[in-house]
């Protein structure tokens, strides 16, 4: 099973959610891919057992062969090559490794080299945590497994490293995908593919004007998705309106309160600092399994 | 001799468009006859890689300097790459930039003077 966290607004509580409901849960395996903010290792606090670093293919010209036909730079719809009169500029930053330039090339002038963008980190939650949280626990949380993408700094291509630590989906577990923020590319290779997505809002003017942002990405994704509200007290009840005139069901409120706030100032997931939310988060899962929402 | 002007308008008239790479129109302007072109910039909306491909649009047309208000390091990259001189902080109307040139006001920059994205809506 895959669940989807993923907002629209950012800031909401996506990280605050995918990490309480993976601690709460058997057989779970959380995958960070917001990758250009990857933060959910500050609350799970994971051993890394793998490394791997994540390439993809740009062009490399030989420029003995090319003829400055400038077909590559006709073909590339990224506008990551300028071909001049005596010369050809690759804009590797701005790549992303389709590979159309290579394929086409009359002269057989590009090659594709490896660039690094990013790492991929696999583990799992270590003993190491702050309460007595653990020791209260069935042995399972302590066998959270754990994947992020960490995407170089100055780079651009997020889809690609997201797809990789996709890679690590285990269909016998529940996977925990913890979106980016937003709307754009890297929020739709993350969330595609999920058997659910929940989108975490509050309710606030920015949070409903983004919730409805995402909630049209989902429907065109056909993804069956619900809304939980975090900081529920806080604001107005517009988003109620909004979920009640849309059909779109409220499966959890996070109350508006100082210790939620002061644990995740700590680096503390929700779940850890106030155990007596472990419940609600089980009762989360369980209502998103059985798909029984009313 | 042709420069390229980087324009709102498609008039000698027009103000300078301080964005290269998504200017709305290219003038180019021939600085001893005064006849000239405007071509609107089919970059002007790009998702990404515009001044690049403006740059290599200028590359084609036998331009000697491009004025314009800014360039970002990528469309830098292409016009020095093809000979181009880069004239930037030019402001006012095209016609008065053409004189200026012609009377060898500006300098031509040896770098960009904004950084990535700076023209994009």
């Amino acid at each position: 099973m895959i669940i989807s966290v993923a907002s629209g607004k950012g800031g909401t509580g996506k990280t605050t959610v995918a990490v309480s409901l993976a601690l709460s849960i058997s057989n779970a395996k959380i995958l960070d891919c917001d990758v250009e903010e990857p933060n959910a290792h500050i609350f799970i606090k994971p051993e890394i057992r793998i490394k791997k670093p994540v390439f993809i293919p740009v062009p490399e010209v030989d420029k003995s062969k090319c003829n400055f036909c400038g077909r590559c730079s006709q073909v590339c719809v990224y506008k990551a090559i300028a071909v001049l009169k005596k010369d050809i500029l690759i804009f590797k930053e701005l790549c992303h490794g389709c590979g159309a330039c290579s394929y086409l090339c009359p002269q057989g002038a590009i090659k594709e080299v490896d660039r690094e963008i990013g790492v991929v980190e696999i583990g799992r939650k270590g003993n190491n945590s702050i309460s007595s949280f653990d020791s209260a626990q069935d042995s399972h949380t302590a066998s959270l497994q754990f994947v992020h993408g960490k995407l170089n700094i100055g780079e651009a291509m997020a889809p690609p490293l997201i797809r990789v630590v996709k890679e690590s989906i285990d269909k016998n577990m529940v996977n925990i995908i913890d979106a980016p923020p937003g709307t754009s590319s890297p929020v739709i290779e993350s969330v595609k593919g999920s058997d659910f997505c929940i989108l975490v809002t509050e309710p606030t003017p920015f949070g409903l004007n983004d919730l409805i942002l995402a909630v049209e990405v989902l429907r065109k994704l056909n993804l069956p998705f619900g809304v939980v509200i975090n900081r529920s007290g806080l604001g107005d009840n517009k988003t109620d309106k909004y979920c009640k005139k849309e059909n779109i069901s409220i499966l959890m409120r996070i109350p508006f309160r100082k210790e939620i706030a002061l644990a995740y100032s700590r680096g503390i997931s929700m779940v850890e600092a106030l155990p007596e939310y472990r419940k609600d988060f089980q009762k989360l899962f369980e209502r998103i399994k059985d798909r029984k929402f009313s | 001799m042709k420069v390229c002007i980087t324009s709102q308008g498609d008039k000698l008239d027009s103000a300078i468009d301080p964005r290269f790479g998504r200017c709305q129109y290219f003038i180019i302007a021939d600085t001893e006859s005064e006849d000239f072109e405007a071509v609107p910039n089919p970059n002007m909306d790009s998702m990404g890689g515009a001044g690049i491909q403006s740059g290599q649009f200028i590359s084609e047309k036998e331009i000697k300097a491009v004025l314009t208000g800014n360039v970002g390091p990528n469309a830098y990259q292409t016009l020095n790459a093809a000979g181009v001189l880069v004239i930037t902080g030019v402001s006012g109307r095209v016609r008065d930039a053409i004189q200026k040139y012609k009377n060898g006001e500006f300098k031509s920059t040896d770098g960009p003077s904004v950084g990535s994205k700076f023209g994009t809506a």
